[in-house]
């Protein structure tokens, strides 16, 4: 897998939404990791998503719900010579709570990949990634896809509790921050992505997380001069600009579509990450 | 009912077009790129609504999801008629379907020189006004009110010679007698119905709204009970044509509308959940269609 240059075409998704086969529920955790082969669909770039919809009973959950399908980071591509699409997945509402039942054999929608996602660094900048719960997800193929280019990068990633910091085991030699401090370091991830930067702040960091989290990154790369490719969520319907329901201001005003003017978008082109755009689903 | 068909004068492939503002095709490209251009779902195109200023839309969040549909408050962005014509109509004009732009503004005066401008283009083939916009004077949506909805319209008549749809709003307490005004007034047309204004409460039961702009609309399965009953009443009350459309998910869905008087077809929140939902509607409505044939024969 390869990591694209600033300015190289996306990859684009086949027209329409496809049925997968999921061959693996795996559990880390507070987390849930399902995979699908994809035999039709392409190689997905660092940082794009998939909308993702249970096959059967999508509906009838708590409220009636779910009605929409999910915007998912792909976590990882697994191992082996067929595309296999890896998503992690926490239960937070009722679609999660949906996609959190399947398991292998059960069918899952997807479309996708979309988005503009992750692009190599621009100079001799080296990288450091930095994620928050269930947005250490595009951090995995983003480290995979460093470890190919043979520049690996520091990674350092915050959870709530101990449970949920079972996530950080999906990132090799990730250091952990929970806010509890019942793993790892007892505070904030922000602390430990300080403490890297005043390490060697010549370079670029990549993160993903809740919106407090991605705007302290914004905030603290910002005042270091430091560029930072932010991979923001939003809830959203249609997952190819449809809708436009999935907006973030940015910077001199206005609104960036999540979907295909992000996900993963440069933190000097937003006014802030702590856009209310999002509920539990 | 699922094969080429004339609508207004334009000679359409199949019943199945799209609701306005619910498939960006210049995005869609950018999605899913060159490949989208050999299966787009629709027989015609129809624009998302477009008005004399560019707008920005409501901040968010923008989007709350109910029981069997959702409710969206975006708010109309867009990049005012001359960014339309300059940068998207170009693009969309390389579809390869018949292009209706939808257009809004709070009176006559200010709709009438898009409609004069889009009278101009030879891409547009139809224009669809949407009236679900508070009149100036009155305060009160131009769609819902008799008197106002036959003045506009009259106002624009004479602007164009190109089809004119208006899109009439759910929102009104007589929408089979707003129809027939439309009618009287000089309209090709009618499309129906726009979302139903909805309000959806913060999750965390602050006792305020969820959404950015305070309400929004309502779509998708949810409001096609609704749509049955307001196409049908309509297609009593008028000789135009009507464009149906609400909760539309299936070929049966499209049918049920057909059956209720509706001419064409539009796909709406079905394409969020499904980007090529059109097609899919379209081929299992001409499955239901042959399948009626054949029992009739």
């Amino acid at each position: 897998m390869s990591l694209p240059v600033a300015g190289a075409d996306r990859v684009t998704a086949p027209p329409g939404r496809r049925l997968l086969e999921l061959s693996e529920h795996r559990v880390h955790g507070a987390y849930v990791v399902l995979a699908a082969p994809d035999p039709d669909g392409p190689r997905p770039q660092p940082g794009q998503f998939y909308m993702l919809a249970a096959a059967a009973r999508w509906g009838g959950g708590a409220d009636e719900r779910p009605f929409l399908p999910r915007a998912f980071s792909v976590l990882r591509i697994g191992a082996g010579p067929a595309l296999t699409l890896e998503f992690m997945l926490e239960r937070v509402g009722p679609g999660t709570e949906r996609l959190c039942e399947l398991g292998a054999g059960d069918g899952l929608w997807v479309a996708g990949p979309f988005g503009q996602g992750f692009t190599a660094p621009a100079d001799e900048r080296r990288a450091v990634l930095c994620g928050g719960g269930v947005g250490t997800a595009p951090l995995a193929i983003l480290q995979d896809a460093l470890r190919e280019l043979e520049r690996p990068a520091p990674v350092v990633l915050g959870f709530r509790d101990a449970e949920h910091a079972a996530g950080a085991a999906l990132l090799p030699g990730a250091l952990v921050a929970t806010n509890d401090g019942s793993a790892g370091h007892h505070g904030l991830v922000t602390e430990l992505l300080a403490d890297e930067l005043d390490e060697d702040d010549h370079a670029v960091v990549y993160a993903c997380g809740p919106p407090p989290m991605l705007e302290a990154v914004r905030a603290m790369c910002a005042a270091r001069g430091v560029p930072a490719q932010l991979a923001l969520e939003s809830g959203m319907a249609c997952g190819f600009g449809a809708c436009y329901g999935c907006v973030v201001p940015v910077y001199g005003g206005g609104f960036l579509r999540v979907c295909v003017d992000g996900p993963v978008l440069a933190g000097d082109a937003l006014e802030t990450c702590l856009v209310a755009g999002h509920e539990a689903t | 009912m699922s094969g080429p068909l004339e609508f207004c004068g334009l000679r359409l492939e199949h019943p199945i077009v799209n609701g306005s503002g619910t498939f960006d095709a210049i995005a869609a490209r950018r999605a899913f790129g060159a490949d989208l251009d050999a299966c787009v779902p629709f027989s015609a195109y129809v624009s998302k609504t477009i008005t004399a200023a560019p707008r920005a839309g409501n901040p968010p969040p923008r989007l709350f999801e109910v029981p069997a549909g959702m409710i969206n408050s975006i708010g109309l962005p867009n990049k005012g008629l001359d960014g339309y014509l300059d940068e998207d109509l170009p693009q969309l004009a390389t579809l390869g379907v018949p292009l209706i732009t939808n257009v809004m503004g709070s009176s006559a005066e200010e709709v009438g020189p898009l409609v004069r401008a889009l009278d101009a283009r030879a891409e547009v083939a139809a224009i669809e006004l949407n009236v679900s916009c508070p009149n100036v004077a009155t305060g009160l949506d131009i769609g819902a009110d008799r008197g106002g909805l036959a003045a506009f319209v009259g106002a624009l008549r004479g602007l164009t010679a190109k089809p004119l749809i208006v899109k009439l709003t759910p929102n009104a307490g007589d929408v089979p007698g707003i129809a027939g005004a439309a009618e009287a007034a000089g309209a090709d047309a009618v499309s129906l119905i726009n979302t139903l204004r909805a309000f959806a409460p913060h999750p965390a039961g602050t006792g305020g709204a969820w959404l950015g702009g305070g309400t929004g609309g309502l779509s998708g399965p949810a409001v096609r009970a609704v749509a049955l009953a307001q196409v049908g009443a309509v297609a009593r009350a008028v000789r135009i044509p009507i464009v149906g459309m609400g909760g539309v998910a299936s070929g049966a869905h499209a049918r049920d509308l057909l059956d209720a008087g509706a001419t064409l077809i539009a796909v709406g929140t079905e394409s969020f959940r499904d980007p090529l939902a059109g097609a899919r509607i379209r081929h299992e409505l001409a499955a239901l269609s042959a399948k009626s044939a054949l029992l009739r024969a």
